[in-house]
């Protein structure tokens, strides 16, 4: 693991109105794999178009259809289970999971319950500055996701889209590692973070590209640490599984609410069922999503279209060499490298544009600087224009690092330079160019500066007999000296000039 | 007129490449046939316009001397086989109206090879039987008779329709499926030769899937030549099949020679059942010795897990059809039941289902969803994997003897009357794939060959098992067997 250290935070304690309890969670995401086409089709996976225009045969359930392994996808869950340090099962297949449900053409998922493409992993989960504890991956499987059914558009039909029925999903399960909702949510933050560096999962959550499963079980404290030493699950609580949450807001509000609701069923002497729940957010509680009744009973075999997956080691060691920098790689590297804290190193490997941005104004000029020029001045000002991401920052890096080259070279003043930083921002253009068309550069003429003071001098001959008596108030005349050079002035020179004449 | 119809393959492409007549003719023999036909009820779609365009662009193809294997050749498709714009039933009531926009890469490839579509034979539904009584479209009829009895006999099933329609001259050849053995069972049901190829043999891409794991296409054919030239029509890796193998297609029809001098015959002793009739006992031995008189050397196998074939096969084969008749839902295609006021999603399938399946398929459905249901998988199905590999054990081990094909009996006995098996258990009528399954199950070559007559005058057939892949082998050894049977009868006419 990474050389950063870091403190595991304590799990945190509910109060029920007779214990303490801790909460435990495992999390099953299901991230859609960046793919032109999807798993068994090729279909393309283009969100957003017509109903039903992404849809092959196989993909509608016709009869004598046949799935067809996409073998990008395949690759994309490879390189995804590498970056979370997983083992890569040479061996996988494909089963079915039958149920019926009309976005469901097949009648079965296509998934791999006996022998997933990706085994055991970890991941570091970063929370506050110092804190972060690893959690572990218990599998990656690849699956189909389904298709959506449409209720609402009429009062006596439902319709169905299959445009996403097919596209290929990895379903992340970790082990009950995580504790508390904040965790929980930095776990899929995390999650994101390291497959759109990966390139396999945009992560986009609005439009459902990545989703979770909460697995949710409350124990009292001390027993966790039985399930730690013994592995034996029978320590922890019955758990309860809420399903397809897409907002990682909701997701902290479903777990704070499903602890209370578990935590108040035991303290009244109640039993947990083990079920599958919704989140209702309007509502602000979770109810069972089916009857016992109706529960699945998903008969998974083994796919008979689809023959094994056998990988061969050296198509695996060749997507592992050719790796990109891992978040936790590149965020160790910039802090060493760059004498970045381990904050803004953080900050600035939050995304890998950020960071290849910020290594483009960093390269050959003041690190520190360009750092904090990258967080303060630009993601201020995207942050303030309706919050704008690095990518469609109107500012390019060769721009920024012209600026800081300007800084540098005293050719601007700092002040200026958020000036000249705010005029490139809203119009564009060469910042040198900038400086020059419009007299933005520094005076650094001794005899100018000099000519300047000496006029505020003479016309201010009461402010001088003050700055002589109380030298503090020689920095009136500095403030003076800038203001009637439009700020041009070198400040350090304006400050030798004022001190010769006014204080000594 | 439709003497044409009587032609082989092998016949008629001479004739076509001699031009003494013309696929035109040959294809207007056999729709003449068809009409005259309809009391066998084995074509059940017919597609005369598609078959005289095909016919027409076949003689001009002909005419520039270029002739493709099957170059104007009329044959029958099974309903199983997806033909874009034409009725594909799967001989199920669920399918009602279902036209579908895509062809089979076998279809596809036997209209690249020339072959002309005259339309769609009946079969059990979804493939599942062995009297070809379950289809929606009702019974076929075996063109066969017993001696001075006209009752109605079964051809086989479940490419009953296929049978027949061969048997009786309606088309030159048929294409049939064949997942327990439903190609060789009703071929020696009928008189006719059937083969079943090596499983990846034939792409399955476009053929109503009944158990994805056992299903094989192939040729039903007045002969065993008319088989092989067949089969290379329709082999060949599909890419948009992940079970069909990359291999190369050998010419088949070269490897007939009929010299079979030195090869290795096994005789598996557990294939002698309890209650056999003598008959198919007498037959397998006249068989037998047929070729060890070609100079064939006949060895006593054994094939120890044989007993477990059937059971397996009812645990395997309906488990994988529960899941691939799940889209038969009335969601997007085929029958839907009319709804009541209240009825929802839940009752839309239970109606569409319990109206579209016929019992059979139900039967099977149940069978197989029980099979993988939590808390009996593991007793049944998982188990019954266990033991198909024991079975495939069994079959690689006599091959490791250097054996080179294996002989056996295709059915247990000569055609049923049709109704005579409607009430009784269905592990009955599951019994007729006795000494077919196995060789799904293993995912080998086999061809039933038809040998001779019982003693009510009806044919018997024996089936040759080979060594996967090798069915230019089998073939050869076959084409020595039906030339030392010398089995040419054929059903009097009486429709």
């Amino acid at each position: 693991m990474l050389d950063l250290t870091y403190d595991t935070p304590k799990p945190t304690t509910i109060s029920g109105a007779k214990y303490d309890w801790e909460l435990v969670i495992g999390l099953e995401v299901h991230a859609q794999v960046a793919s032109k086409a999807k798993l068994f089709s090729g279909a393309s996976t283009l969100f957003g178009a017509e109903p039903n225009s992404n849809v092959a045969f196989v993909d509608a359930g016709m009869p004598g259809m046949l799935p067809v392994i996409n073998e990008e996808c395949i690759s994309q869950a490879v390189k995804t289970g590498l970056g979370l340090n997983a083992q890569i099962n040479l061996y996988s297949a494909f089963d079915r999971k039958n149920y019926f449900y009309p976005d469901l053409p097949q009648g079965y998922q296509i998934s791999q319950l006996y022998h997933p493409i990706v085994g055991e992993g970890e991941v570091l989960v970063y929370l506050e500055p110092g804190k972060a504890k690893v959690v572990r991956i218990e599998r990656i499987h690849l699956e189909q996701d389904a298709g959506k059914s449409i209720h609402d558009m009429d009062p006596n039909t439902s319709f169905v889209d299959l445009n996403r029925t097919g596209v290929a999903l990895m379903e992340i399960v970790s082990k009950p590692d995580i504790r508390s909702a904040e965790e929980a949510t930095a776990y899929i933050s995390k999650l994101r973070q390291i497959m759109r560096y990966l390139g396999t999962c945009d992560g986009n959550m609005q439009n459902g590209n990545l989703r979770a499963d909460v697995n949710i079980s409350v124990c009292r404290p001390g027993d966790y640490e039985k399930y730690q030493t013994s592995q034996d699950f029978s320590n922890l609580g019955t758990r309860c599984e809420i399903k397809n949450m897409n907002s990682l807001k909701f997701i902290q509000q479903a777990i704070d609410i499903e602890a209370r609701r578990q935590i108040g069923i035991l303290e009244s002497g109640g039993t947990i069922s083990q079920e599958t729940r919704l989140y209702d957010p309007d509502k602000g509680e979770t109810r069972p999503m089916r009857s016992k009744e109706e529960a699945h009973d998903y008969r998974y075999f083994p796919c008979p279209d689809l023959l094994p997956l056998n990988l061969k080691q050296d198509w695996v060691d060749n997507i592992s060499s050719n790796l990109i920098e891992l978040p936790d790689q590149k965020r160790l590297r910039f802090a060493t490298d760059y004498m970045l804290s381990d904050y803004d190193a953080g900050v600035l490997t939050a995304d890998l544009e950020t960071s290849k941005y910020f290594e483009a104004v960093a390269k050959g000029r003041d690190q520190k600087l360009s750092a904090n020029w990258v967080i303060n001045e630009l993601f201020g000002r995207l942050k303030r224009d309706t919050d704008k991401s690095i990518t469609d920052s109107p500012i390019t890096h060769s721009q920024l690092g012209e600026i800081i080259d300007l800084i540098t070279s005293s050719e601007i003043s700092g002040k200026i330079a958020k000036d000249l930083f705010e005029i490139v921002y809203t119009e564009g253009g060469s910042p040198s160019e900038i400086v020059d068309k419009r007299g933005m550069r520094q005076v650094s003429n001794t005899a100018e500066i000099e000519n300047a003071l000496d006029i505020i001098i003479r016309e201010n001959p009461n402010q001088v007999t003050k700055a002589r008596e109380n030298p503090k108030l020689a920095g009136w005349f500095v403030g003076q000296v800038m203001k009637s050079t439009g700020g041009k002035a070198n400040p350090k020179l304006v400050n030798e000039l004022v001190q010769k004449k006014l204080v000594s | 007129m439709t003497e044409l119809a009587k032609l082989t393959i092998e016949k008629a492409r001479d004739g076509l490449r001699k031009k003494t007549f013309s696929s035109a003719e040959l294809t207007s023999s056999c729709l003449n046939a068809i009409q005259q036909a309809k009391e066998l009820n084995a074509f059940v779609h017919d597609t005369p316009e598609i078959a005289i365009k095909q016919a027409t662009d076949a003689d001009k193809t002909l005419s520039k001397g270029d002739t493709p294997s099957m170059c104007g050749i009329p044959i029958g498709i099974k309903d199983l086989f997806c033909t874009k714009g034409v009725a594909s039933q799967a001989a199920s009531n669920i399918l009602q109206g279902f036209k579908p926009e895509y062809e089979s890469t076998i279809t596809q490839k036997l209209w690249d090879s020339g072959a002309v579509m005259l339309g769609k034979l009946n079969m059990d539904e979804f493939a599942m039987g062995s009297s070809n009584e379950t289809s929606a479209y009702g019974d076929v009829v075996n063109p066969w008779q017993e001696a001075n009895n006209n009752k109605k006999l079964s051809p086989g099933g479940s490419s009953g329709g296929s049978a027949s329609a061969v048997s009786a001259d309606l088309c030159l050849a048929a294409t049939g499926t064949d997942t327990g053995g439903s190609i060789r069972q009703p071929a020696a049901f009928v008189g006719i030769t059937g083969l079943k190829p090596t499983y990846g043999r034939c792409s399955r891409w476009g053929v109503v899937a009944f158990a994805s794991s056992l299903d094989q296409a192939g040729p039903m054919t007045k002969c065993v030549r008319d088989a092989a030239i067949m089969l290379e029509a329709m082999s060949g890796h599909d890419a948009k099949d992940s079970t069909s193998v990359d291999i190369p297609v050998p010419n088949f029809e070269s490897f007939l020679t009929g010299d079979i001098r030195g090869k290795k015959i096994g005789v598996p002793k557990e294939y002698r059942m309890d209650g056999m009739s003598d008959e198919i006992e007498q037959l397998w031995t006249e068989g037998t010795a047929m070729l060890k008189d070609a100079g064939a050397k006949i060895v006593d196998i054994s094939l120890p897990h044989t007993k477990f074939a059937l059971p397996v096969y009812y645990v395997v084969a309906p488990a994988e059809a529960s899941s691939n008749l799940a889209r038969y839902d009335g969601v997007r295609f085929g029958h839907r039941s009319s709804l009541s006021l209240g009825d929802g999603i839940t009752e839309m399938y239970e109606k569409t289902r319990a109206e579209g399946f016929g019992e059979e398929v139900k039967r099977r459905v149940m069978i197989g969803t029980y099979v993988l249901s939590a808390g009996f998988y593991d007793a049944y199905y998982n188990r019954a994997r266990k033991v198909r590999t024991l079975i495939k054990g069994d079959f690689e081990n006599v091959f490791a003897q250097n054996i080179d094909a294996i002989l056996t009996p295709a059915t247990p006995s000569s055609a049923f009357g049709l109704g005579e098996m409607k009430e009784v258990d269905p592990v009955q009528m599951y019994l007729n794939d006795v000494f077919t399954v196995p060789v799904n199950l293993a995912g080998l070559p086999g061809i039933s060959v038809p040998t001779g007559l019982d003693k009510k005058g009806l044919p018997l057939g024996l089936q040759l098992i080979g060594r996967p892949w090798e069915e230019a082998e089998m073939l050869n050894i076959a084409y020595s067997l039906e030339s030392s049977a010398s089995f040419f009868d054929k059903p009097q006419k009486w429709w």
